[in-house]
């Protein structure tokens, strides 16, 4: 047998690559056998494609998103008339915390995730994510997360803290029960879950991209999930040692929040802040990443600007870390603090606004083209603008007291939120459709549901703007009649309605066009970035050829034929990585064939972290199952190793 | 694909594996280790908020920790490097059986230092519940050690890999590399933490 030393420098073997004597129907034959998903229920669960992965976490987000609509309804039925008994004080706290920590821990940011999975190896030109067995067990313990936080509400103890989970409210002199244990520990599932997409994404993106494709020229989506995921890595450490901390506080009595003993419950609320705020830019950068795409291609021309988007995408990450305290302004802070977190909130509002008025300025040298994509796109500027005005209101200390806790905020939030991430959305989910499942949506059904969440949307929340400034607290169940109150919130209310309404019209239209949509082609806008070379939807391996990269817009410069290379094994699973900076071909890279262990691993990890919410010595004990788990999943499963590394 | 394909250059000949910022576990290695140094930074930021109440720190009455066996883990940890390094640089050189001869102190030194950090929870002079100090000490250590259990096991299946057939592939001496490497970043993040345990509760009494 060789030795390590001999084997590294053999020449390549002897084996079926894809090249000019291997190409077309041949190759996508034996392609397709390689990249196979194994056949069955265990198949499903051992799956490592980044677009299963990337496709169950976006339909998973919508059934959360579902969820805390529901919810949001229950919630706007109770406010939809003074002094309403509907909902009891206790249940009103238990649904609002719901709903806030479902849609942002459960749909939010994971759905954005999913979409990110799905779509930035199409988009770089590469056949998998970088460590699609991190992604598969990511994705399960997503699932873990849902189902405890969910499972708790439907057996009467979900959290009642609100999504932020306050201590001392949460800490274990008032958060009786297992309430707040419950949304502490459903975030570790979470946090797990987005690190661990996070790690895979940065690393596809700086060492899988297509030959060519120089930093200089990645699609803005890739640029900002390169930002968001390196946000991702350095805000969420912070919820997760926070709620470690209060899981502690809650089970072995240590005082990290309990002022009597020396600890400080301003210590929850910075750490929790300083996840918190850029968790809103890791929600919304995503979102300008779909808009940078949709609006160049429904413009019929490249993007103005390009350096400035990117630079202000960078801006935006980089400036969000340093916003965390202005959501703690009415805890009270020297003078300087307020200054200085005043202007950092003003100042964020400046890549954004550069961001704006290139997509603008892209619309306006070009020949706009109304679809529905385009349509959330101004939907988008109309409401996000007003969202992000307000922000820039509040920023000022003084007026952020005046409206802290008010349903002014509650209007802020949900502007920024839905008109800066979830319209976006929604025009990226109808556009990137036909490449999802080969068929397009139907335009008119689009039209109809844009409209009403456009609309419905403004009606549910501009009254709240006002009902703030006239003093309505945010969760409190009621409020008295004779306030003034009555009229905002019955708008509210009907605007809600229609919002949820819409919703359902949206993912009708995605249901049935999943059978009865017109065949999509491959590239059915005529949109310039490589996911649209692939076929609709793609293949297993994505593309049959390693695809090489001339300009920003491939599709547009390359009409005839698409430049590629070639090379690689097609009986086994092989990527190509490239130099981090300019993207030359470096090295071919095994690429990990399915597994069932990252599901076991997920299993094994839940039933710790559950158990931990009793005892802390099930972090012991349960170390060992998972950890047998992580053995199996990187052990080689061959008794010798393959003549050209192989991940089994 | 859309469009028929315009064959340039073959890859075929490329190698398939790499060693430091060219393979992709080495990056992944380098994102653990952000994730991972965010922790830590967060925890001493707790530790430094925490102790900005306090006229002195660690606070009367309570005693600082026992000097003896931190600082014989720190001696202990700094000296593990020297095998470390010996394995590092015997991996990128494809040299197996040196690989193989030197894991064994490596294993044999963190069972040591697993030892010594089993004593050290014992001479932090404040347990975990009797104030946010305490709390705040106890976290710093066991944060630490589950990163030194977690990659001595790692050590330890890695070193009976290498003594099967894999080890005759390049890609198990990256790995040894890379664990080399993972190494550094458990040893240099424990001597700020070091400090914090042991030596600002003096300076600040």
């Amino acid at each position: 047998m060789k030795t390590a030393a001999e084997k590294a420098k053999q020449p390549p073997i002897k084996v079926p690559r894809d090249g000019p004597k291997l190409t077309g129907t041949k190759l996508d034959a034996k392609l397709a056998v390689t990249w196979a998903r194994p056949p069955g229920f265990i198949g499903w669960l051992s799956s490592v494609d980044h677009k299963d992965v990337g496709r169950r976490y976006i339909i998973t987000a919508l059934v959360m998103l579902a969820l805390a609509g529901i919810l949001a309804a229950v919630m706007r039925m109770q406010l939809s008339q003074p002094d309403n008994d509907l909902v009891s004080p206790a249940r009103y706290n238990e649904i609002f915390t719901m709903h806030g920590t479902t849609m942002m821990f459960l749909f939010a940011v994971p759905v954005m995730q999913g979409m990110q999975l799905y779509l930035t190896p199409l988009m770089i030109g590469t056949r998998n994510v970088a460590f699609p067995r991190l992604i598969a067990f990511s994705y399960f313990m997503y699932l873990g997360g849902a189902c405890l936080l969910w499972f708790a509400f439907i057996l009467n103890v979900g959290p009642d803290v609100g999504w932020f989970a306050y201590v001392p409210l949460s800490g274990p002199q008032y958060g009786i029960g297992k309430r707040p244990d419950v949304w502490a520990q459903m975030i570790t599932f979470t946090e797990v879950a987005g690190l661990a997409v996070a790690a895979s994404l940065i690393v596809t993106i700086l060492k899988q991209r297509a030959p060519g494709m120089t930093l200089a020229r990645m699609p803005l989506f890739v640029w900002t999930t390169l930002v968001v995921s390196l946000m991702v890595m350095f805000a969420l450490p912070s919820v997760a040692l926070a709620s470690g901390m209060l899981l502690s506080d809650r089970l072995v009595g240590t005082n990290f929040f309990n002022p009597a003993e020396r600890g400080d419950a301003l210590l929850w609320q910075h750490l929790f802040w300083f996840f918190g705020h850029p968790e809103v830019y890791i929600i919304f950068l995503p979102a300008t990443g779909f808009l940078s795409e949709i609006v160049p291609t429904f413009s019929r021309r490249s993007i103005f600007g390009y350096p400035a988007v990117v630079l202000s995408v960078v801006a935006t990450g980089i400036l969000s870390f340093g916003l965390w305290v202005h959501h703690m302004f009415a805890t009270g802070l020297p003078r300087v603090g307020y200054s200085f977190f005043t202007s950092a909130s003003m100042s964020v509002s400046i890549p954004t606004g550069i961001q704006i008025f290139c997509w603008i300025a892209t619309v306006w040298l070009g020949r706009p083209i109304f679809k529905v994509p385009m349509l959330y796109f101004v939907g988008f500027v109309f409401t996000f603008v007003i969202g992000g005005l307000s922000g820039v209101i509040i920023a000022a200390v003084p007026l952020d007291l005046q409206l802290h806790d008010t349903y002014f905020i509650v209007a802020h939030l949900h502007y920024v939120l839905i008109g800066g991430a979830v319209f976006p959305l929604l025009g990226a989910i109808t556009y990137w459709y036909p490449k999802f499942t080969g068929r397009m949506m139907s335009e008119t059904l689009g039209k109809v549901a844009f409209w009403m969440i456009f609309l419905g949307f403004q009606l549910a929340f501009f009254p709240m703007h006002i009902a703030g400034l006239m003093g309505m607290p945010r969760r409190v169940y009621t409020y008295p009649a004779g306030m003034g109150l009555e009229l905002p919130n019955l708008l509210s209310s009907i605007g809600g309605f229609v919002v949820a309404g819409a919703v359902l019209v949206f993912v009708i239209n995605m249901v049935l066009s999943v059978r009865r949509g017109p065949i999509a082609p491959p590239n059915p806008w005529d949109a310039p970035s490589l996911e649209w070379a692939a076929s609709s939807p793609p293949r297993p391996y994505n593309f049959a050829h390693i695809p090489v990269v001339g300009s920003r817009s491939p599709l547009w410069d390359e009409r005839e034929k698409l430049p590629v290379v070639h090379g690689l094994r097609v009986e086994e699973r092989e990527l190509l990585l490239t130099t981090v900076m300019s993207a030359s071909p470096d090295i071919r890279e095994p690429s990990a064939m399915p597994s069932p262990w990252p599901f076991v691993a997920a299993v094994a990890t839940s039933v710790m972290f559950v158990c931990s919410i009793f005892s802390p010595w099930a972090l012991v004990v349960g170390a060992i199952p998972g950890g047998i788990a992580l053995l199996a999943w990187f052990w080689p499963k061959s008794p010798t190793p393959h003549p050209e590394p192989v991940i089994s | 694909m859309s469009l028929p394909p315009a064959f340039s250059d073959d890859v075929s000949a490329l190698p398939t594996h790499a060693f430091s910022y060219r393979s992709v576990t080495w990056w992944g290695i380098i994102g653990f280790m952000v994730i991972e140094g965010m922790f830590f930074v967060l925890t001493i930021g707790a530790y430094f908020f925490l102790m900005s109440h306090e006229q002195s720190w660690a606070p009367q009455p309570w005693d600082p920790p026992n000097l003896v066996w931190g600082t014989l883990f720190t001696l202990v940890i700094l000296a593990s490097e020297i095998p470390n390094t010996m394995i590092k640089k015997a991996a990128a050189v494809y040299d197996t059986d040196k690989v193989v001869a030197l894991m064994p102190w490596s294993i044999f030194i963190g069972i040591g230092l697993i030892v010594i950090r089993g004593l050290e929870f014992n001479s932090l002079n404040v347990l975990w519940w009797e104030n946010a100090y305490g709390s705040i000490i106890w976290a710093l250590l066991l944060l630490h050690a589950t990163h030194l259990a977690t990659d001595w096991i790692d050590t330890v299946v890695l070193y009976f890999l290498m003594k099967t057939p894999h080890a005759t592939s390049p890609r198990r001496l990256v790995d040894v590399d890379e664990n080399s490497l993972y190494w550094r970043f458990v040893w240099l993040s424990w001597l700020p933490i070091y400090l914090l345990i042991y030596w600002v509760p003096r300076f600040f009494r």
